[in-house]
């Protein structure tokens, strides 16, 4: 579905993630772990050229979709992010009312239908499990949210636009441990219907959650993946060391 | 015996501590209370002294005997023209510079740079200097005359200073994460800056806004040269209209034993600035961006 194609990211001419390649298969969930600093979340933002908005960042090689060169596909960035959707660390919502948060993104992509605005709102709330806690208060403020409400709502949003892809960046890192899981639930049922890359510092989550691994490091200080493959491959019998160490928990 | 030794200074250490920290707060309460008494002094002095003689003929009534009897009507209707022109040409001006400050120039630029210098000065200027300012170049050179419009204008120009800076940082707060959201959402810049970052930022705008409303109010000097000090209902923004402020310097200065309608007079400008504040919050409230926690908490 996705491939990066040594694929590096520089920030004002410094390297911090060499040649990485790897793949996502349609549908499946693929898990970047390593430790910090390895640049797993310089690497999602070149996948959908957030990039771009970070001052002094520069990608290099190739990223493909469905095996055709990801700038012939989309003719822009706003068409790009609109299929390759991204969920971020901290949960960002606008101060805006909840339906507004939904509404947006569908409106900026030309969905101006009130009864279908209001359909799709229901829809992706149901699909998030966020339907009955707020469904008496759309248009009250989303900041007033919990924190695990408010990343719940930034995925809503997100499927709202119909994403083939979806970027995580540790969506559960910032949330307590029962949002966490309740996230981590929704991103299970989510399997198959999206392909999912997503960032964890929770190895059990990553071994939970994903069918796909791939290990980040940083080696002279410059981030690079060393190995990837199925999940229960490199957890059981990894040939690296550094993996076979760090997923077991002796190392990162 | 050690013991009680070694625990000894730690008291004495405990106990200076304690007088510190009660010292500390004693001081940050007294200055604090002291300049609510401050306030609470001034605006009961104002109560006492004015309210008995507001009622709805004081507030509707033309002026007579040069203010000391009759009531304030035109001077309320002129101060609310004058406001009316000011805010209509300062807030689109504010923001849509603050915007090109923030969004469009890169904000080391040089222009930039230079554009928020001189802002700084400008709002250091003394009132009576843009009051000379308005005179020579609204009244005179434009012949606008001694009119609500250069006196509006003349106090755009005053408040607009302040109004880029605060819309400036208005804009400026706004978590760099909710832009980070809109473009992975594939939203424009345009839209981006409207339907998100403007929205979180009102409440911070609006507070500027109120904040000039209050110096255009209080405003005297850059007034009496721009637009005038005529007391008579004004029948168009050509007309000069004297402002309440004005008024209340008039009466007290200018007005023999007119000292109790300045007070008068003086309790209405504070009513209006409060109906002004209070309904601004309301409004926020009302579309529903009340001044909410960012993004993100862990609540
Ligand atoms: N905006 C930026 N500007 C400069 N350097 C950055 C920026 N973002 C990240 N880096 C650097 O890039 C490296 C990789 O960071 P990051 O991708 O955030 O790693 P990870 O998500 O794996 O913790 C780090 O050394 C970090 O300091
Ligand atoms: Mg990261």
């Amino acid at each position: 579905m996705i491939s990066a194609i040594n694929l590096s990211v520089t920030y004002h001419g410094k390297i911090v993630l060499r040649d990485a390649t790897v793949k996502a298969e349609p549908g499946k969930v693929l898990a970047l772990v390593g430790p910090s600093g390895c640049g797993k979340t310089s690497f999602l933002a070149a996948l959908n050229r957030m990039t771009d908005l970070i001052p002094g960042a520069n990608i290099r090689g190739q990223i493909t979709f469905d095996g055709r060169p990801i700038d012939s596909v989309f003719s822009n960035r706003a068409e790009l992010r609109r299929h390759v959707g991204m969920i971020f660390q901290k949960p960002n919502p606008f101060a805006l009312s909840i339906r507004r948060n939904i509404e947006l993104g569908l409106r900026e992509h030309g969905q101006r239908n009130r009864d279908e605005l209001r359909q799709i709102t229901e829809k992706v709330l149901r699909d998030v499990g966020l339907w009955d806690e707020v469904q008496n208060r759309l248009d009250q403020s989303a900041l007033e949210l919990s924190g695990g409400q408010q990343q719940r709502l930034c995925i809503a949003r997100a499927i709202a636009l119909k994403p083939q892809v979806l970027l995580m960046d540790e969506p559960c890192s910032a949330l307590d441990p029962l949002a966490a899981e309740h996230v981590e639930k929704l991103i299970q049922s989510m399997r198959g219907q999206y392909t999912i890359i997503i960032v964890t510092h929770n190895l059990a989550q990553a071994r939970r959650l994903a069918d796909n691994i791939a290990v980040f490091w940083t080696r002279d200080s410059v981030g690079e993946i060393v190995e990837h493959g199925p999940t229960e491959t490199l957890f059981g019998a990894s040939s690296n060391e550094i993996v076979k160490s760090y997923l077991s928990g002796r190392r990162g | 015996m050690s013991s009680t030794q070694s625990v000894k200074p730690t008291r004495s250490g405990q106990s200076t501590h304690t007088i510190r920290e009660l010292t500390a707060a004693f001081s940050i309460w007294l200055a604090a209370g002291l300049v609510m008494a401050i306030l609470a002094w001034i605006l009961i002095d104002i109560s006492i002294r004015g309210l008995s003689q507001i009622n709805l003929s004081f507030l509707i009534d033309d002026v007579t005997d040069a203010g000391r009897s009759g009531g304030i009507g035109p001077i309320i209707l002129s101060t609310i023209l004058i406001l009316f022109v000011t805010l209509s040409v300062s807030v689109p001006l504010s923001i849509a510079t603050a915007i090109a400050l923030t969004e469009q120039l890169n904000s080391e630029s040089l222009l930039a740079r230079y554009v928020r210098r001189c802002l700084d000065i400008l709002a250091g200027v003394p009132s009576i200097v843009f009051g000379l300012f308005g005179n020579a170049f609204f009244t005179i050179t434009l012949g606008l005359g001694y009119s609500i419009l250069s006196g509006g204008l003349t106090l755009s120009c005053m408040v607009l200073p302040i109004l880029i800076r605060t819309a400036e940082q208005a804009i400026n707060s706004v978590p760099l994460e909710h832009r980070h959201a809109a473009a992975a959402l594939g939203m424009s810049r345009s839209t981006t800056l409207f339907r998100v970052i403007l929205p979180a930022a009102a409440p911070a705008l609006a507070a500027g806004i109120v904040l000039s409303i209050g110096r255009a109010l209080a405003e005297t000097a850059a007034l009496i040269f721009t637009s005038g000090y005529v007391a008579r209902t004004p029948e168009s923004l050509f007309d000069s209209g004297r402002s309440l402020s004005v008024h209340i310097y008039d009466l007290a200065m200018n007005v023999p034993n007119g000292g109790a309608r300045a007070y008068a007079a003086a309790c209405v400008l504070v009513a209006m600035l409060l109906v002004i504040n209070e309904t601004t919050a309301l409004l926020l409230k009302f579309a529903g961006l009340g001044s909410t926690p960012h993004a993100g908490g862990c609540r």
